[in-house]
């Protein structure tokens, strides 16, 4: 078969000028085996386990890299949700298994660790609740150990309890710490309807339905999309749907191509292939960019919602043409601080956060990297998990939350991460309280479409 | 290595002694040149090869970096990579 030198030209193009990567290389590594009473032992078998396994992570990962010349951005590790895989040791504070994970990951040379995890959506067991309450120290105490919390799913309903805990989590996470304008929640996601097979952070762990080590990729390509949406001469929704597919075909392609290969050299399975748009603060590597792409002025105004409905479902499409493995989040993201265009439209005043969580409802994720006033109550962000969790809930689709009240900001602000997780723009939330339906408790219970048995 | 093809691509602007260069790294290496094709288009050079190495003594990161440095030399922008990349991103 001839390679046409178009195509390779396309290529070449889509790396080196329209940020096409490989976002993650993520090794799923389960912990089941660890468990022990003293959590010392426990703790060794953790660090010696990940060690075992991913030792080889990033040599191999940057030997693909440079093999066919598409740049890998972010190597991770997720593990068993720690709250399961520590469940038997004879402690309340699982502080020091973050800090094993954030050791084995600086040694192994990965960028962060997940699953410093807890899935509560119908209770809590002691460990659950011993892993709730580590996170706020947890956080502050590591670099790449990054922590979610599963409160809801659609065949359980909303473990409210969980709700009003997460808001008062996210609080002591920003206040620890406070000095890095409360980066801890940066690491920390709520989710409803967890996939098990997620390479994204901070939301990544392993589930329990996973095999023993597998290879899970997440790639990205807003800016090759955009290119290409932006490259069409008046086109009509049916010309852009069915550029976008085109597109998320060759990205998926690409994607699965490495990641099956990494699995290959590290005698992994090879898991999913996560392909998500997921942007970076480069300019031109924007999901907003390609919604105003398609005629609005500003990401925000009237109609973004159905530009992302479009968008969303063509890049699924595309995606589940070219790989049989197409898992985790699949779909658009968007995250307020990693996106230029969404920065521009918060200070334009174009997009408030009741139109994120309506943009919510379309695409994968959810509330995602939005930094609100430090004041913030609790019962508030508990208010704003609660309804992410219930359009995750009725819709039989992952929502997550991830929320910085940024400790001394007010509206307005600017909130500078570093990085990947970029710069926020510090946005208003409503003043009326929620405290009295937060303190109510209970579950909210699951929908009627929840009984599909 | 499992196969042993790679697409070589020089971009830059057109000059004396670009294929000249570019070739002897290759030959230094024992890369061998399977398929050629050049265009220059207006004054843009741009050349794509196909090539072939024996694939059990190939050393791709030396060989990567020679091919950057003559690159810089040369003014132009080589990427070397493996062919796989092509077939499985276009084509079922």
């Amino acid at each position: 078969m001839l390679i046409h030198p178009e195509e390779i030209l396309e290529t070449i193009n889509m790396v080196s000028h329209q940020h096409l990567d490989i976002r993650t290389v993520t090794m799923g590594i389960s912990l089941r085996g660890c468990s022990h009473p003293d959590i010392k032992v426990f703790n060794k078998n953790v660090y010696n386990r990940i060690l075992s396994c991913a030792e080889k992570l990033v040599q191999t990962t940057e030997e693909i890299e440079s093999l066919y010349g598409i740049p890998v951005i972010n190597k991770r590790i997720s593990v068993t949700p720690i709250a399961i895989a520590a469940e038997s040791c004879e402690t309340d504070d699982y502080s020091s298994v973050a800090e094993t994970l954030d050791r084995v990951a600086q040694e192994i040379g990965v960028d962060f660790i997940g699953g410093f995890s807890a899935l509560v959506q119908k209770g809590m067991t002691h460990g659950d609740l011993n892993l709730i309450n580590s996170i706020p120290k947890a956080l502050a105490s590591t670099e790449k150990v990054c922590a979610s919390v599963n409160v809801a799913t659609t065949k359980a309903g909303i473990n409210m309890d969980a709700v009003a805990m997460m808001g008062r989590t996210i609080k002591q996470a920003a206040e620890l710490t406070g000095d890095r304008k409360g980066i801890g929640c940066a690491k920390l996601v709520i989710f409803a309807n967890a996939p098990e097979d997620n390479p994204f952070m901070a939301g990544a762990f392993h589930g329990v339905g996973e095999p023993d080590c597998v290879i899970n990729v997440g790639v990205s390509g807003p800016g090759v999309v955009n290119a290409a949406v932006r490259a069409l001469d008046n086109p009509t929704f049916g010309d852009i749907a069915e550029c976008i597919k085109k597109t998320a075909f060759k990205i998926t392609r690409m994607g699965e191509m490495v990641g099956k290969e990494v699995a290959r050299r590290l005698n992994a399975q090879f898991g999913v292939l996560d392909l998500s748009l997921a942007p970076t603060p480069a300019v031109g590597d924007s999901v907003a960019a390609i919604l105003e792409a398609m005629g609005l002025e500003s990401c925000g105004t009237h109609g973004t919602t159905a530009a992302l409905a479009l968008l969303n479902d063509a890049v699924k499409k595309g995606g589940a043409m070219a790989s049989s493995s197409v898992g985790g989040l699949s779909g658009a993201f968007i995250p307020v601080s990693e996106d230029q265009g969404m920065i521009r439209a918060v200070q334009r005043g174009s997009l408030s956060l009741d139109k994120l969580e309506a943009m919510t409802c379309v695409c994968s994720v959810g509330l995602d990297m939005i930094a609100v006033p430090g004041d913030t109550s609790a019962a508030t962000l508990s208010a704003i998990i609660a309804d992410e969790m219930a359009i995750g809930m009725i819709n039989k689709k992952t929502t997550a939350v991830r929320i910085i009240p940024a400790p001394g900001t007010e509206e307005g602000d600017m909130v500078e991460f570093g990085g990947l997780l970029g710069s926020a723009p510090v946005m208003p939330v409503h003043n009326f309280s929620s405290e009295d339906f937060i303190a109510r408790g209970g579950r909210i219970p699951a929908p009627i479409q929840s009984l599909t048995n | 290595m499992s196969a042993s093809r790679f697409v070589i691509t020089v971009i830059g602007m057109d000059r004396v002694g670009i294929v000249a260069g570019v070739t002897r790294v290759m030959a230094e290496h024992s890369v061998n040149i399977a398929d050629i094709r050049q265009t220059t288009m207006s004054d843009l050079f741009t050349m794509i090869m196909l090539a072939e190495v024996e694939a059990e003594e190939f050393d791709l990161a030396a060989f990567q970096a020679a091919m950057s440095a003559i690159g810089k030399d040369l003014g132009v922008e080589i990427n070397v990579q493996h062919e796989d990349a092509f077939r499985f991103m276009h084509r079922i």
